[in-house]
């Protein structure tokens, strides 16, 4: 039962994962994305962390994906990128270099050892069953971890701040990206000499006039 | 049927860590990249999780309600700053932000 | 008194420092005699530590007056001290007199120069330099000597640097001595690290006590000589000092007879212990060279013209006589024909001096002649040098060479017989000098082959002219005649035209007549010994400097010349009196030297009666070149040319082979070097910064400002960090 469980979550989070990968569509993408997070949520449960499951869809699915879809919105729904080009020469064969050695590392780090992975249980407190599970995590994080949860809270508050900062609009009209020339890593250009061309891009159209 | 063990999760993690990773070095799109870095940081809580029930130890599940924490505000500033910086053109790609290059 | 040995050396350095920066308010005569009065102070305190000296036990005569330490370098200590033993006080007392009467010399021969100051900086600075050389208790403040003596000797060669042959005369100098100051470097070095010290009375005493293994005293000795060879214009390092006659004569007396010259042979001297725990083919090959190069100078010597040439000549000449007697083992003959030496041969050069300064500074003898009319001190100074010089008894200079010619024999009987061929040549060429010189008619006044020369052109012209002349006139006759008018007067203009034409055939003939006594003509000798040179038909078609010169009569010396020449004559009388040989009371040079020989000094093992023969055979050569020169130069018995050899005037054509060496191979040497130095020693430098541009021009490409290669740089080092813990771990 519990295999099958498995083997159909494991399928639909790698499932999304690869649809995040080539999805052209950054919504699409969102929502492979979603997809995994359920898939992984499902696998929580498995394993009794029900506390997670929830916070996880309720978080994570609900929330940061949904911040990612107004980001979209915001900066234009129907730009796709071309996956058939690759600008950097050489960079798809180091991603697959990279991503098939980290592979075969963890997977012979966890699968090869004799026992699996032997950990030492730290002083935490003991892990329940399902149903006790939101208790006992309560109780751990507000007594032997407080401070890392004012800490978290601090966080958040920053990043909010921060989000707010950053994302908010200048006076005045903005200066034009530039545009450059991309530049791979086996271009020879030892001087430099070549550096960002300038092309005046339209100011955006609703800086102007705005005020903060 | 096949007893589902810690190893099951841990491989499983695993692949999806690396799919994460190749994602983040072959897509141009800055949301993308940051959706391959939560498979990522996906990836990590399912190893902390298995390796807590794995092992009986509540730490497990302690980490991944914190890192859920700062992966959370992580995404808001870097969606912030990535609402700064490419809302001037449309179609920007990271490959766009090269001026630190030298 | 022998505390104070460093005044010394301090005199003449406060004279060169005064002199230096006193600016030009010390202009003539003030600087010159400045700068004797510190040469003067420097004898006084040189004879006030050899009072000292002679007062002390004989066997307690080595002092060494430490005045600070130099060089604290770990091992190697190195100070400033003087040692005051017989050896350098006999050296310092001949330096400081001889220096202090040609210092009073120069400032009547320099009256009139613009630089009269800087040249008696100079010679201090020489005289300071030379007494560190001599006082020195080590070999580093000898080597310091050594090079300064070098330097002013540059200085000084260079003197009137504005003319280019001078000033590549200096640098000749300078170089050829640098080869003989590797050896010495190189025996330092060696020395330091075979002793441990450089000082003279650590090594010395070390060396006499027998510890010192064959083969290193064999090449620090080597070395040794190697450097005075350099210094003392010893084949093959002699060519600086022909060329060094280019200064002014004071400087020629001084640096290159009487005291720098010598330097080698102190040093092999002062180094006797070493000499003596070498092989024994070291002495010999010193004796060689030595005898060597005292004929080969002799012989260049005989057909010099230039005055101070000779004189240079018979210096390394006699140079090398003292390799001879320290390649015998002489060391006592060798200071003995330095002192000597250093006395006839100074009064040679300033009497040389003389004669250049009375004749105007010409140098040729082909010009000289009959110069004891006007000159009478100079020749008189003269004569006796030339008699010290010669062998002749009972002159200073027959009683040093006698005894070297004594210790020829007693190591090689081949040697002896070098060195008597050199003596009787020795007797020639000095005769023919003075013969040349002073004696003779007065040849300043002839016509000189050049100025012949152009009188037989002139007079060519002249008839050319002529013949020219008369063409012309016969044209114009001949026109005159054809153009016929009524007013023409036809036998007047007939005779007319027979006239011009008599006259232009007179004409032709007398033009054919001079070519034919041209081509005719006898060739003019070089020396006009016996009469006035007959130029025949052209004699007065000579240019007018040579009527100018009759008028010209040479004067004799001021005082401040003169005297120095009259206290060197009495000198080179008086200067054997300090060795005689017939006993061992009269020896009194070697009992005075015998605390610095350890015991080195050879014993004659010929008899009394062996030495009179010998002695009397040197003086019978010495009269046999005497009445030879005499015979060829005064009379008219034999041919003076057949000795005067093309061959020997070019000096064996030995400065032309080292400089088309040094033009062809040599230069292709240097370069090589040279490209060596810039390409790999540079080279390597570069490559260094050259590499690393290189690879941080591979690298800087991974700059690329690119966010994704910066992905995969991380993603590259996770890997790289998985793969490192993976390591660590067993499974």
């Amino acid at each position: 039962m519990d295999a099958a469980v498995f083997l159909i979550s494991a399928a639909i989070v790698l499932a999304g994962a690869g649809g995040v990968l080539v999805a052209r569509n950054p919504v699409h993408a969102a929502l492979f994305l979603v997809q995994t997070l359920f898939g992984v949520s499902v696998l929580f449960v498995l394993q009794d962390a029900t506390f997670l499951a929830a916070v996880q869809v309720i978080v994570y699915a609900g929330a940061v994906v949904i911040l990612f879809l107004f980001v979209i919105m915001l900066l234009g729904v129907d730009r796709s990128e071309d996956l058939g080009v690759e600008p950097i020469v050489g960079q798809r064969p180091v991603a697959a270099v990279i991503g098939a050695s980290l592979l075969g590392m963890l997977l012979i780090a966890l699968l090869v050892s004799v026992d699996g992975p032997t950990g030492a249980r730290g002083a935490n407190a003991e892990l329940g069953d399902a149903a006790d599970n939101t208790r006992r995590l309560g109780e751990a994080l507000f007594t032997d971890y407080v401070f890392a949860v004012e800490l978290t809270a601090i966080l958040l508050t920053v990043a909010v701040i921060g989000a707010v900062v950053l994302a908010r609009r200048v006076r005045g009209p903005l200066a034009p990206l530039p545009v450059v020339v991309v530049t791979s890593v086996a271009d020879d250009d030892p001087q430099g000499d070549e550096g960002p061309t300038d092309v005046a891009g339209a100011p955006d159209a609703d800086t102007v006039g705005e005020g903060a | 049927m096949m007893v589902v063990t810690t190893s099951w999760y841990l491989a499983l993690a695993a692949v999806l860590f690396s799919m994460g990773a190749v994602g983040l070095l072959i897509r141009r799109n800055p949301l993308i990249m940051i959706m391959c870095v939560e498979l990522m940081l996906n990836a990590v809580n399912l190893t902390f999780v298995s390796l807590g029930s794995a092992l009986g130890d509540l730490g497990g599940q302690l980490s991944v309600f914190f890192v859920l924490v700062v992966a959370a505000s992580e995404v808001v500033v870097g969606l912030a700053v990535v609402v700064a910086i490419m809302r001037r053109r449309q179609g920007a790609t990271v490959d766009d932000l090269s001026v630190l290059g030298g | 008194m022998l505390d104070l040995v460093w005044m010394v050396p301090a005199f003449p350095l406060a004279g060169f420092l005064i002199l230096t920066f006193g600016g030009r308010r010390l202009g003539e005569p003030t600087a010159g005699w400045l700068a004797t009065g510190a040469m003067a102070g420097s004898f006084l305190a040189t004879a006030g530590a050899f009072y000292d000296l002679t007062g002390r036990d004989v066997h307690d005569r080595r002092s060494v007056t430490t005045l600070f330490e130099w060089v604290p370098a770990g091992d190697l200590t190195v100070d400033v001290g003087f040692l005051a033993d017989p050896l350098s006080l006999t050296m310092c007392l001949f330096v400081t007199g001889v220096g202090a009467l040609i210092h009073l010399y120069s400032i009547g021969y320099m009256h009139g120069d613009a630089d009269f100051r800087r040249f008696f900086a100079y010679l201090n600075l020489f005289a300071f330099a030379m007494l560190m050389l001599v006082l020195g208790d080590n070999l580093l403040l000898t080597f310091l000597g050594w090079e300064g003596v070098g330097a002013c000797s540059y200085l000084l060669i260079s003197f009137w640097f504005t003319d280019e042959a001078n000033a590549s005369a200096g640098k000749k100098a300078f170089i050829t001595n640098r080869i003989g100051d590797w050896g010495f470097m190189v025996a330092i070095f060696m020395t330091f690290a075979t002793f441990g010290t450089v000082a003279y009375v650590d090594v010395l005493d070390t060396t006499a006590a027998g510890t010192v293994a064959t083969s290193t005293a064999t090449f620090i000795a080597l070395m040794l000589f190697v450097g005075a060879i350099g210094k003392s214009a010893q084949f093959p390092l002699y060519l600086w000092l022909p060329d060094a006659m280019a200064g002014p004569t004071p400087v020629s007396a001084l640096i290159h007879a009487a005291t720098m010259v010598t330097s080698g042979i102190y040093l092999l001297t002062r180094v006797n212990p070493i000499i003596a725990d070498a092989a024994d083919w070291v002495p010999t090959l010193i004796a060689w060279t030595g005898a060597g190069t005292a004929l080969f100078a002799a012989t260049i010597a005989v057909a010099q013209r230039d005055i101070k040439k000779v004189l240079a000549y018979s210096t390394v000449s006699q140079l090398g006589y003292m390799f001879l007697a320290v390649g015998s083992g002489a060391y006592v003959a060798a200071v003995f024909h330095m002192i000597t030496h250093a006395f006839f041969k100074a009064l040679l050069f300033l009497g040389s001096g003389s004669v250049i300064h009375g004749m105007d500074g010409d140098q040729d003898m082909a010009h000289y002649g009959g110069l004891r009319r006007f000159m009478p001190i100079t020749a008189g100074t003269f004569v006796i040098g030339w008699l010290a010089i010669a062998g002749v008894p009972p002159f200073a200079g027959f009683w040093s060479k006698d005894e070297i010619l004594a210790f020829a024999w007693n190591e090689s009987p081949l040697l002896w017989a070098v060195g008597l061929v050199t003596a009787v040549l020795t007797a020639f060429y000095m005769t023919r000098l003075v013969i040349l010189t002073f004696f003779g008619r007065h040849r300043y006044a002839d016509p000189r082959p050049d100025e012949v020369e152009d009188a037989w052109a002139a007079a060519l012209a002249a008839a050319e002219e002529a013949v020219v002349d008369a063409a012309a006139a016969v044209d114009a006759a001949l026109a005159a005649s054809e153009a016929e008018t009524d007013e023409t007067d036809e036998p007047a203009v007939a005779e007319a035209l027979l006239a011009a034409r008599a006259a232009h055939e007179a004409a032709v003939e007398e033009r054919d007549g001079i070519v034919a006594s041209a081509a005719e003509r006898p060739e003019l000798p070089a020396l006009a010994l016996y009469g006035a040179p007959d130029v025949g038909p052209v004699a007065d078609r000579l240019p007018d400097e040579v009527a100018e010169r009759s008028g010209h009569h040479p004067h004799e010396s001021p005082w401040t010349m003169a005297l120095p020449l009259v206290v060197l004559a009495v000198l080179s009388v008086l200067g054997g009196l300090i060795q005689l040989p017939f006993s061992a009371a009269t020896k009194r040079l070697e009992g005075w030297l015998e605390p610095t020989l350890f015991g080195n000094e050879v014993h004659l093992s010929a008899g009394t009666g062996t030495l009179w023969i010998l002695a009397a055979i040197a003086v019978a050569g010495g009269a046999l070149g005497i009445l030879v020169a005499v015979a060829a130069y005064l009379q008219r018995r034999v041919d003076h040319t057949a000795f005067e050899q093309p061959i020997l005037a070019d000096a064996w054509r030995f400065d032309r082979l080292v400089s088309n060496f040094m033009g062809g191979p040599g230069r292709a040497g240097f370069e090589a070097t040279a490209r060596f130095d810039s390409s790999v020693v540079d080279g390597a430098v570069e490559s260094v910064a050259t590499m690393v541009k290189a690879e941080a021009g591979l690298l800087r490409r991974f700059h690329n400002g690119l966010v994704r290669t910066y992905a995969a740089g991380i993603g590259a080092g996770a890997v790289g960090l998985v793969i490192w813990f993976l390591s660590r771990t067993s499974f």
